[in-house]
């Protein structure tokens, strides 16, 4: 049996391993960004981001002082009796202080830090009932660095794929070496204006290196890619030839008189983290890989 | 070429400065971001003094991960924080407050370009993210000041010893790494415009 105990543990061991270690997707591309890069300032900054990845993995320490606010994807099989919200606030609570993380929720008003990332709707959970008897936890630990450079419009449906593009090609031009590239790019289309928004940050769940299972959304991801990479941003700003390491879209059906887009914009330390926690109390950690 | 510098820096120092260099420095270094800045304008315009010394220090955008293991704090982790956020601020501290470098991500806007030019001030980029490896550099802890700010809004004393790799991205000659990249991706946008089927 699943104790609630069992859920604050398992929560606290995710956010380490997700703060500490990077999804396997993620540093490939980066070693990729790494040997495709030829001047001597964007090889700088890959081989200092290289190193510090491996320095995080031998201390168990959080590869970047900012490890966000913790926002949770959580799907409960049928039935759930416990009380995973209370095993989730209470684990983002003790990994503040024990990984530790740092205390970045504030209040949006008077800004005081309550100094344990809990407050008012935060963490934040979005919640499923799947079919299978485990409970699935992933979690995202983002920096504002990246957030803060994340964009949504209301196009007209005339626009149409034009005006996306359009708006995803100005909110990267517009982010710069601002959000710590090269950046990974989460898109959202369609939907409602908070769907989109919510489609942009799911986007950045999925694996760098799978594309979207509609061919032409498929096919738009990997163009975009491209074209963005010729832009010449480059690593932290100061030029080369990666901007960004992975662009991924998802969508919603939308209202016909209606075309929202949504960029989520994420740093090079992409950090996701999904854990099961089975029946029998077992906690089985899926992403970052071990 | 990589030199390396001791704070606080001489004007001597920071005006020998050309952007793409790479440095290292040894020395303090002080944290300070958004609410750094607006609380020493806020103590100088009333009067007050502000518990640390700026002239010729290293300002280094960042709100680290700090942890107390018995008396001592140790530092985690201390990436920089988006530098453009201080933009509104940076004109008129470096002004009144004359420090030698300001490290950050992502570079400033024009008026602080200005402004370290005519009061002698450097931009100094450090890789983002890598906090890591910027905290094996951070040796020791010497205090820390405005606490009440929050962990990463607080001004924490550091000891630097071989901080870095650093890059010149702004100098006091008036050029700026940054917006050399800005520029080449306006002449790159055609071209990716035209790849993405868009007018030009």
């Amino acid at each position: 049996m699943v104790a609630e105990a069992d859920i604050q543990s398992a929560v606290v061991e995710l956010l380490r391993r997700t703060v500490v270690k990077l999804p396997s997707d993620v540093e490939e591309a980066l070693e990729r960004a790494l040997d495709a890069e030829v001047d001597e300032t964007p090889t700088m900054q890959l081989k200092a981001i290289m190193e510090n990845i491996k320095l995080a993995g031998e201390g168990n320490t959080p590869m970047c002082q900012d490890t966000g606010v913790t926002i949770f994807y959580v799907t409960l099989p049928k039935n759930c009796e416990i009380d995973v919200e209370r095993g989730i606030i209470d684990g983002v609570r003790r990994a503040t202080s024990e990984v530790p993380l740092r205390p970045n929720a504030v209040h949006p008003i008077t800004r005081k830090n309550p100094g344990d990332n809990v407050g008012d709707g935060m963490p934040y959970i979005n919640w499923k009932v799947g079919s299978n008897d485990f409970i699935e936890i992933t979690v995202m630990t983002k920096g504002a660095g990246s957030e803060n450079m994340s964009q949504m419009a209301m196009l007209t449906p005339s626009q149409g794929v034009k005006g996306i593009k359009e708006f995803i090609l100005s909110t990267v031009v517009r982010a710069g070496g601002n959000p710590c590239p090269p950046m990974v790019l989460g898109v959202g289309i369609g939907g409602s204006s908070d769907i989109c928004m919510k489609l942009a940050k799911q986007a950045l769940l999925r694996p760098l290196n799978e594309r979207h299972k509609d061919p032409e959304i498929a096919g738009l991801e990997t163009e975009l890619l491209e074209a963005l990479n010729m832009l010449g941003i480059g690593p932290m700003g100061l030029g080369g030839k990666t901007t960004a390491i992975g662009l991924n879209i998802e969508y919603a059906y939308c209202h016909t008189a209606s075309l929202p887009v949504a960029v989520n914009v994420q740093c090079w330390a992409a950090r996701r983290g999904t854990m099961r926690i089975h029946p029998d109390g077992r906690s089985e950690f899926l992403t970052p890989e071990e | 070429m990589t030199k390396r510098l001791k704070t606080p820096l001489s004007e001597n120092d920071v005006r020998s400065l050309n952007v793409g260099e790479a440095i290292y420095l040894d020395g303090v270094v002080y944290t300070g971001r958004d609410e750094v800045h607006i609380h020493a304008l806020e103590y100088l315009e009333k009067g007050k003094n502000i518990p640390v010394d700026f002239k010729g220090a290293a300002l280094f955008h960042c709100g680290p991960i700090m942890r107390k293991v018995g008396e001592e704090w140790e530092v985690v982790a201390a990436g920089p924080t988006t530098s453009s956020r201080m933009n509104s601020l940076e004109p008129q501290f470096i002004e009144k407050f004359r420090p030698g470098a300001i490290i950050g991500k992502g570079g400033m806007s024009q008026p602080t370009i200005d402004a370290m030019k005519q009061y002698g001030c450097v931009y100094l980029a450090i890789t983002g993210g890598a906090a890591v490896l910027a905290a094996k550099g951070l040796k020791s802890v010497s205090g820390v000041e405005w606490y009440e700010l929050g962990m990463p809004e607080a001004v924490w004393i550091l000891n630097a010893e071989n901080f870095g790799p650093l890059t010149v991205g702004i100098d006091t000659h008036g050029k700026s790494l940054f917006a050399d990249v800005s520029d080449k991706v306006k002449e790159n946008e055609p071209a990716v415009r035209e790849r993405l089927g868009l007018k030009k």
